[in-house]
């Protein structure tokens, strides 16, 4: 015996911590037949994990002052190293949490997972997403945009229609408004929530051991031959299942961060101006779509609770005992109605309530909304109490591997695909944006090759400094960060040196001194006051994340700034001081026309027209927005390429293993 | 658990280089992949872009009077920039090196050229704490430099130590002059481009 299994002995024999980890994830036997849609319980702990640790490492640079909230966001993007990489990490991990305890949960919902002796182990999943739910919404509120912060007006008004609703309300806020100790406590607890989770997760895998995993045929294992040592059959599985989680993920963090993300939360909370199209994430759509389905508030909130805490009701709801859907030939085609049924919701929630289909015959938003919660509810409440007494199940197999034997199993999982792929396509005519569309412009950085042309962005550049300076700051922008534009050290100490900023000088009186490369870029107005005074009462907005701050990024900034109409149609008429521009919304907008020709001449004598200024202070702005582009783009290639390998390789060792029992 | 190890043994009888390298690979594939997950982690605690930036300062040194000092901050440390009287560079010059508790020249802690300006770090080398002496009105101890409230220790006009407990001269950061009355504090030579 060596000397590392003597230490492993003497701890053992006092803290069984090997014999556990041994029995409960080695050996631990678990049902010979699990398919790929077991594997989204180990993903979503390592979600979780993951979450976790990124957002331990975001909470160490962001400032919960509402002053400093936004800042301190862009300051991670831009200087925190691979800051960004983290905050995309743990944006788009919360999407990606969601996909995979939905799915989780469809899993549980399709094989009956919910049913004796595992009811308990269900609760405690829901108990899970509430509390992911409230996380999940806290966290929305802490970058401090414009969706955080009236998320968070709306969220926490949900509460005013309980008795006592407006003492609650202002006991959640800390204040009469949304504000800054609103925002402080959210942070707390958005610390704390996921502590609670893992506890909960805890709890949950406990009683998973108690009984075992459920498996695709939702009988019983009999038979030793039923069950396989947990490693390193599931854990190979389970890691090959992570390589394909993590190419997606990765995709999204490296390829299309802002995919999930709305545009309106790169605009710093006002809380006098609401957006005009405020939605939740995603992963609340369809339970947003219940609560504005009934015209009635205090029903409203009722019904949305109501779609979440149905589910700790589902094993008594269902009276079937059978439990895998494989066996309920009536109960196979609702439970896939049902999963269309919580698509179509989300589509719902995702247009204005006045949203009319006109690819569907001018179906409206509202009706198609309240039907579609009648089902949701009709599904547990008439569906699954009924289904148990008047379906004839087909007969159940005797034992785990007679099935597995007979090779009857491929036929169900072709199906299975099959109906997932309807469930998308049967929502198709739903998909479609309410905002008009914009001409699309060749950009040198779209796509996942593009990269920034050094050219363009210093033109960008001039024209900003020569134009758009004159009314726009570009307050996230510090001097020294335009050498990524492809300038010198001496070049940016030049540009620097024409700017002036605030500073105190030894006997304490305010003085102008000359800008360094480490300065922001100064804005041209002291204070938004001075701005508005300036500007017909109209405020002209930071620059540095307009493209990702507006549907339609690049595309849209172009199209407004070349889009100006001298002459507006006819039915239109345009107020004192105003313009005609179809792009904006509402058509009338503040801003003089800013560019004609030859307003400027770039440093190498070139003339450019308008449309040329405007693509490239558009690219400028593209790189204002996203300096960190290339290099994310870059690091995103290694990433897959290092999980397409991984991926592969845990496939053959998959193989391999499983092999033994084939 | 033994049947299991049993198994184990005798599958990899039968065909045991191939799946060695399988799993061998996996595991190299799986700490690599590790350890460049933890590196993006450790590394956003390292000094962000911006604070990296302002890691040099512009001093002007032409307002300083001889016989005194300024304190500037660098790197969130009190730089002493003093301008030395011709008797207290003499002073320093004419120490002997065997009177020194850490030996070193006067010639080798100031710029060739440039040795009325002595610039040192304000920390004393004992525990930290900031010497007095650097305004008109503090105390400089009997050595002329610099005095340690803390603990006592002594330090000369050129920033030695003389007396105890703390172990080595105050420290000299990196910096270089830009024009014979400016300097640049973090950085050793300029560099153009």
């Amino acid at each position: 015996m060596d000397r590392l299994t003597k230490v492993v002995r003497w701890i053992d024999y006092r803290l069984p911590f090997f014999s556990f980890i041994d029995h409960e994830l080695r050996e631990y036997p678990t049902p010979r037949n699990l398919n790929y849609w077991w594997n989204f319980g180990s993903l979503a702990g390592i979600t979780l994990v993951i979450m976790i640790l990124s957002g331990i490492f975001l909470a160490m640079h962001y400032e919960p002052d509402t002053k400093l909230a936004f800042d301190s966001v862009e300051y991670i993007m831009r200087n925190v190293n691979y800051g960004w990489l983290m905050r995309y990490l743990h944006a788009n991990g919360a999407t990606m949490f969601f996909i995979v305890v939905y799915i989780h949960m469809f899993r549980g919902l399709y094989y009956g997972s919910y049913k004796s002796p595992r009811e308990l182990l269900w609760m405690l999943g829901v108990v899970i997403l509430l509390l992911m739910m409230a996380t999940a919404f806290m966290g929305y509120v802490l970058p401090w945009g414009q969706m955080s912060y009236w998320g968070a007006t709306v969220i926490t008004n949900l509460f005013s229609v309980f008795p006592f609703g407006e003492t609650i309300v202002e006991w959640l806020w800390g204040g009469f408004s949304v504000d800054n100790p609103t925002l402080n406590r959210f942070f707390a607890l958005h610390y704390l929530f996921p502590f609670l989770i893992v506890g909960v997760v805890i709890l949950h895998l406990i009683a998973l051991h108690q009984h075992g995993s459920n498996n695709p045929l939702g009988i019983d294992r009999k038979e030793p031959r039923d069950s396989l040592p947990f490693h390193p059959y599931y854990t190979v599985k389970d890691l090959f299942g992570l390589g394909i989680f993590a190419l997606v993920w990765a995709y999204f963090i490296f390829f299309n961060p802002n995919f999930f993300g709305e545009p309106d939360n790169y605009i710093p909370a006002n809380p006098l101006v609401t957006p005009p199209h405020i939605v939740p994430e995603w992963y609340f759509l369809p339970f947003y779509a219940i609560l504005r389905s009934i015209p009635n508030k205090l029903l409203g909130v009722i019904a949305m609770f109501g779609a979440v805490f149905v589910l700790f009701f589902l094993p008594w709801l269902d009276t079937s005992k059978v439990r895998s859907a494989t066996f309920r030939p009536v109960y196979k085609w609702i439970f896939w109605g049902f999963v269309v049924d919580c698509f179509i919701l989300g589509c719902v929630g995702a247009h204005s309530p006045d949203y009319i289909y006109d690819n569907l015959g001018g179906l409206s938003n509202q009706i198609l909304g309240q039907v579609t919660t009648l089902l949701y509810f009709g599904f547990f409440f008439i569906a699954l109490p009924l289904l148990g007494l008047y379906e004839k199940p087909n007969p159940l197999p005797k034992s785990l591997s007679e099935p597995v034997l007979k090779g009857k199993k491929k036929k169900s999982v072709e199906i299975q695909s099959a109906l997932f792929a309807l469930c998308f396509l049967s929502i198709t005519p739903l998909y479609g944006t309410d905002s008009p569309p914009l001409p699309h412009e060749v950009w040198s950085f779209q796509g996942p090759f593009g990269t920034y042309d050094r050219a363009d962005l210093q033109h960008g550049f001039q024209v900003y400094k020569e134009v758009c300076s004159v009314c726009h700051s570009l307050s996230q922008i510090r001097f020294r960060d335009l050498a990524a534009l492809g300038y010198s050290v001496e070049e940016i100490k030049a540009i620097a040196a024409e700017y002036k900023v605030d500073a105190i000088d030894d006997e304490g009186n305010p003085i102008e001194k000359t800008a360094l490369p480490t300065d922001k870029i100064p804005g041209p107005y002291k204070n938004e006051q001075a701005a508005r005074a300036a500007n017909n009462g109209a405020l002209p907005p930071d620059l540095s994340l307009m493209t990702k701050a507006r549907v339609g990024g690049p595309d849209y900034v172009y199209a407004l700034l070349t889009g100006y109409e001298l002459t507006p149609p006819k039915d239109i008429h345009i107020a004192e001081g105003m313009h005609y521009n179809p792009f904006f919304p509402g058509e009338q907008i503040a801003m003089t026309p800013p560019l004609s020709e030859g307003l400027v001449t770039y440093s190498d004598g070139a003339q450019p027209n308008v449309n040329q200024m405007a693509k490239d202070v558009v690219s400028f702005l593209s790189w204002t927005a996203e300096p960190e582009l290339e290099v994310r783009k870059q690091t995103g290639y290694m990433v897959l390429i290092y999980f397409i390998v991984f991926t592969i390789l845990m496939y053959f060792i998959m193989k391999r293993v499983w092999a033994r029992v084939k | 658990m033994t049947e299991e190890t049993v198994d184990h043994a005798s599958h990899e009888k039968k065909e045991p280089t191939r799946r060695d390298f399988l799993f061998l690979t996996a595991g190299a594939v799986g700490a690599v992949g590790t350890a460049y997950f933890a590196w993006p982690f450790i590394d956003s605690m390292s000094p962000a872009a911006d604070i990296l930036a302002q890691s040099t300062v512009d001093v002007d040194l032409s307002p300083i009077p001889a016989g005194q000092a300024i304190t500037v901050v660098w790197r969130g440390k009190p730089i002493f920039v003093r301008r030395r009287t011709p008797e207290e560079i003499t002073m320093a010059e004419q120490v002997p090196l065997s009177a020194l508790i850490d030996p070193e020249t006067d010639q080798a802690r100031v710029k060739t050229g440039h040795n009325e300006w002595l610039i040192v770090i304000g920390i004393c080398t004992h525990l930290g704490c900031i010497p007095t002496g650097n305004k008109p009105t503090q105390d400089r101890g009997k050595y002329g430099g610099w005095a340690c409230p803390c603990h006592g220790s002594l330090y000369d006009t050129s920033g030695r130590v003389r007396r105890g407990p703390a172990p080595l001269n105050l420290g000299i950061p990196p910096y270089t002059f830009l024009t014979a009355t400016h300097i640049r504090i973090g950085v050793n030579e300029v560099s153009h481009g």
